[in-house]
């Protein structure tokens, strides 16, 4: 009996499957650690926005202080090194640390970096406000306020420690005195005390 | 259901302004069946509402994209978890879920108050009717939820990968339900001065009601900075944003309340201000939700901009006005009963921590508004961010923590010094050893240190208290210690329920100083490639990315980077961090590519890696690796926190204090005769 009727037989169906086997290229291992270059994903497309290497100056803790002065203009309100590396979909910051690199390899210190981008933006690029003008009375206004209403509050308690006390609504002039002596009270007080504290 | 939905608030906004009415007018003639009909009209707006949310959530889980609200803020394939939470998770929905919930709360007042309370419940049943009525208007007039499109979407547009977590489900309630329990007492309060009914009574009315919005404020100011910690990847937890600060605002001058109304309740002085501070928390309340609502400062956390902020600052304006009015006609009623007696007493230093309280909780607000301000005044905008806010709050957070140790130990009325030694000898010495040895340890951060010398400082008083409590228990009536700490807790919740929330606050400061020995490094690795960093404890992480994965999930296409992880050479683990695309039934994509963090936890520090992205579609990966100290404690301290106030809620216990107190004093009282 026939394997096959016409066509192909089982042994040369399973020869030909040997050699396309066989015939196949090695395919080229991704992902092992040490295995070389980077594979391919599957969707790059899924992975976000591509991103260049990073570089050390990326981590460049002088550019990371200069960069945590100014807030990123693409309105997430973070500073502009915290939204390059927190949203990395954000072409804003990238743009603007490029902007820091640049102004630094151009000569400029920080301070003269932090006013080149105020001149270009205004003060709101600033994540604080800087200490001169009217912003003073944004850092000063609580701590001073506070300052007051303590100083007041310490005139008002000397004042009321030292005026007699208002007898509560019914134990005033009508209640009875207490009939004890130095002692019993003191130790009145002291119990009290121990039972504050 | 819509149609029901719609019928619903309609409903729900004419019996607001009966509630009102009647509530008023019974209150003010004494007619009980006016009386009667705004309750009833109370319970019957609730159950309008409750139906409107029903409706609600049947549209968004039949994925009725003709309703807006539904095609804007769900998809066929969001999970079911969040498909409910898009209830609150637009700017109509959550409305809808303020009205509902003050609802469900205006009707429990009505049912729980004591009888002893009743004469304010009309009162309370009408000014709570019209902040309902108020919330409702907007719903109709501005922001409906039940408004449909002119046409009908395929799919919905989903909900914000962001809200896609846990803590996005539980943190707005728990926030929600803070700011909305406030109107309760508000509404005690507005009732207490329409009755002219000033004394301690109305106090005893909101005692619960108060602690039960702090609780919910504190849980869900929590809850949001887990959220933004695991979910938005910046590697912090609190970034001062408007929004963040909006529900801080209220919390200040809730904690600032519940420590003056002890002073009311022992020796009947600060009326004026208790009540000032409990409109000012309601008031604030209504400004956070303005704030969050209105777009009038920019935040990541807010709605989007819409009409409804003209109704909110027109109802804030009103409703200050007329409240702080009617607080000032009522100010010659509000005498103290008594005065203080010594500067160095209990009573003092509460009114120093409320001073803070109330001066943080100004400072914050100060600098929230500051942008508008420097505008209107020199036409510039500025921004007002972290810097300034530490800059600060820091030094007041820190003298704050100061008096959380200080206030417990000195007496009520006046303190001796010799109550003063015996009090303050041990925790002084604890917290100046612990000086001592972080400056001998190297450390060098100036707040850090003395933050954490201080929250030492107010351990040991707090340790210190349990300690004698549980002794004079062990002696005198023979129970092991730790019998005796537990009675001590069931026998005085209030006092050492309160310690206990003094602990997690400690505990929270302490964790906090842990930003400033925060760690990290950006790297681009291929696989097999490893970085390096040191953690502030002297270990040495290795990084090595071992590779990038894509699959997908329900409602995304994931890109996953998977990082071994070795401590000082010895593997620890892998974490897996991961770029989210978000996707319709349909397979479109819905929004940006979001970011889901990997971390890893323990008591010391965290590992916190993020996956930027990739270079030119390979597995070559962008990661930022940052390690954070002490950022476990945080979670801890709220958990303390609020196992605190659950004590100090919890039913009973008071009473007893309170008999044996009257048999103490009656004792007293026949040995001096």
């Amino acid at each position: 009996m026939k394997a096959v009727r016409g066509g192909v037989s089982r042994r040369e169906f399973l020869a030909l499957g040997s050699m396309v086997f066989l015939m196949r290229p090695p395919q080229q291992q991704d992902s092992l650690p040490g295995a070389g270059p980077s594979g391919r994903l599957w969707d790059p497309e899924r992975a976000g926005r591509p991103l260049p290497p990073t570089t050390a100056r990326d981590n460049d803790a002088y550019l990371q202080t200069i960069e945590k002065r100014l807030r990123c203009t693409c309105g997430c309100g973070l500073d502009v090194y915290t939204c390059r590396t927190t949203d990395f979909t954000c072409t804003t910051s990238p743009a603007m640390h490029r902007r820091v690199m640049a102004l630094q390899d151009a000569g400029m210190n920080a301070d003269q970096i932090i006013a080149a981008f105020v001149k270009e933006n205004g003060e709101a690029i600033l994540m604080a406000p800087p200490k001169r003008g009217f912003n003073l009375a944004g850092y000063f206004v609580p701590s001073v306020l506070i300052l007051i209403a303590g100083a007041l509050l310490v005139l008002a308690l000397r004042r009321w420690t030292r005026t007699p006390a208002v007898a509560p609504a019914g134990q005033g002039a009508g209640a009875p005195g207490v009939s004890a002596t130095p002692e019993e009270l003191a130790r009145l007080q002291h119990e009290l005390d121990q039972i504050d504290a | 259901m819509t149609l029901l939905g719609s019928l619903a608030l309609w409903l729900a906004f004419l019996l607001g302004h009966w509630a009102v009415v009647t509530g008023v007018v019974g209150g003010w003639k004494q007619r009980a069946d006016l009386i009667q009909s705004s309750r009833h009209a109370v319970f019957a707006m609730c159950g309008a509402l409750l139906a409107a949310v029903v409706s609600l959530e049947v549209a968004l889980f039949q994925h009725d994209f003709n309703v807006e609200y539904v095609a804007a803020y769900t998809s066929r394939n969001l999970p079911i978890f969040y498909t409910w939470s898009a209830l609150y998770a637009g700017q109509k929905g959550s409305l809808l879920f303020w009205a509902s919930v003050l609802s469900v709360f205006a009707s429990l007042a009505q049912v729980l108050t004591a009888r002893r309370h009743r004469a304010y419940l009309p009162y309370v049943g009408a000014i709570t009717s019209l902040v309902i009525t108020f919330f409702v208007s907007v719903m109709i007039f501005t922001a409906n939820p039940f408004e449909r499109l002119p046409y009908t979407p395929l799919d919905g547009r989903g909900l914000n990968p962001q809200l896609q977590n846990p803590g996005m489900v539980f943190h707005p309630p728990m926030l929600y339900l803070g700011y909305i329990s406030i109107t309760i007492p508000f509404a005690f309060a507005m009732a207490a001065l329409i009755t002219k009914r000033l004394d301690n009574d109305w106090l005893m009315a909101i005692r619960k009601w108060t602690l039960l919005s702090w609780l919910f404020l504190s849980v869900g100011i929590v809850l949001g900075m887990w959220w933004a910690y695991v979910e938005l990847g910046w590697g912090g937890y609190w970034a001062w944003d408007p929004v963040e600060n909006a529900s801080f605002l209220p919390w200040l001058t809730m904690t600032a309340f519940l420590h003056s109304v002890m002073i009311q309740e022992k020796r009947g002085m600060l009326r004026k201000w208790n009540l000032a501070l409990i409109i000012g928390s309601w008031l604030l309340s209504i400004l956070g939700t303005f704030i969050t609502r209105s777009g009038v400062i920019s935040s990541v956390h807010s709605f989007t901009q819409s009409g409804v902020g003209p109704f909110f600052m027109g109802f804030l304006l009103i409703a200050a006005t007329a409240s702080f009015g009617l607080y000032f006609t009522r100010l010659h009623l509000l005498e103290a009963e008594t005065r203080l007696e010594s500067m160095v007493s209990r009573e003092a230093s509460f009114l120093f921590n409320n001073l803070l309280l109330v001066g943080i909780a100004f400072s914050v607000l100060w600098g929230t508004l500051f942008p508008i301000l420097s505008e209107a005044v020199r036409g510039t905008k500025v921004t007002v961010g972290p810097p300034f806010f530490n800059q600060v709050n820091i030094p007041l957070g820190v003298a704050l923590l100061l008096l959380t140790g200080i206030g417990p130990l000195i007496a009520w009325r006046r303190a001796s010094p010799a109550n003063l030694k015996r009090q303050f000898a041990l925790p002084l010495t604890a917290g100046g050893l612990t000086l001592l040895v972080l400056l001998v340890s190297g450390m060098r951060d100036g707040w850090a240190i003395t933050a954490i010398a201080i929250g030492i400082f107010v351990l040991a008083t707090i340790v210190q208290e349990f300690w004698r409590g549980a002794s004079a228990r062990h002696r005198q009536y023979g129970e092991a210690y730790a019998v005796a700490v537990g009675r001590l807790i069931g026998r005085n919740r209030r006092r050492y329920g309160g310690y206990i929330v003094h602990l997690g606050i400690v505990t929270l400061f302490i964790a906090f100083t842990g930003m400033a020995f925060k760690r990290e490094t950006q790297a681009t690795l291929r696989p097999g490639e490893s970085v390096t960093l040191q953690s502030p404890y002297g270990y040495t992480y290795r990084f090595t990315h071992l590779g990038i994965s894509q699959y997908d999930a329900l409602n995304r296409e994931v890109t996953a980077g998977t990082v071994e992880i070795a401590r000082d050479g010895k593997r620890i683990g892998l974490l897996t961090t991961e770029k989210r695309q978000h996707v319709d039934a349909f397979k479109r994509p819905t929004f940006e590519p979001s970011t889901e963090v990997g971390i890893r936890s323990d008591l010391r520090e965290d590992i916190y890696i993020v996956l930027g992205g990739v270079v030119n579609g390979t597995e070559q990966a962008v990661y930022r690796f940052t390690i954070n100290p002490l950022v476990w404690w945080v979670w801890y301290g709220g958990m303390i926190v609020a196992l605190g106030g659950v004590i100090v809620m919890w039913p009973g216990g008071a009473p007893a204090v309170r008999r044996a107190q009257a048999g103490y004093a009656v004792k007293l009282v026949g040995k001096a005769q």
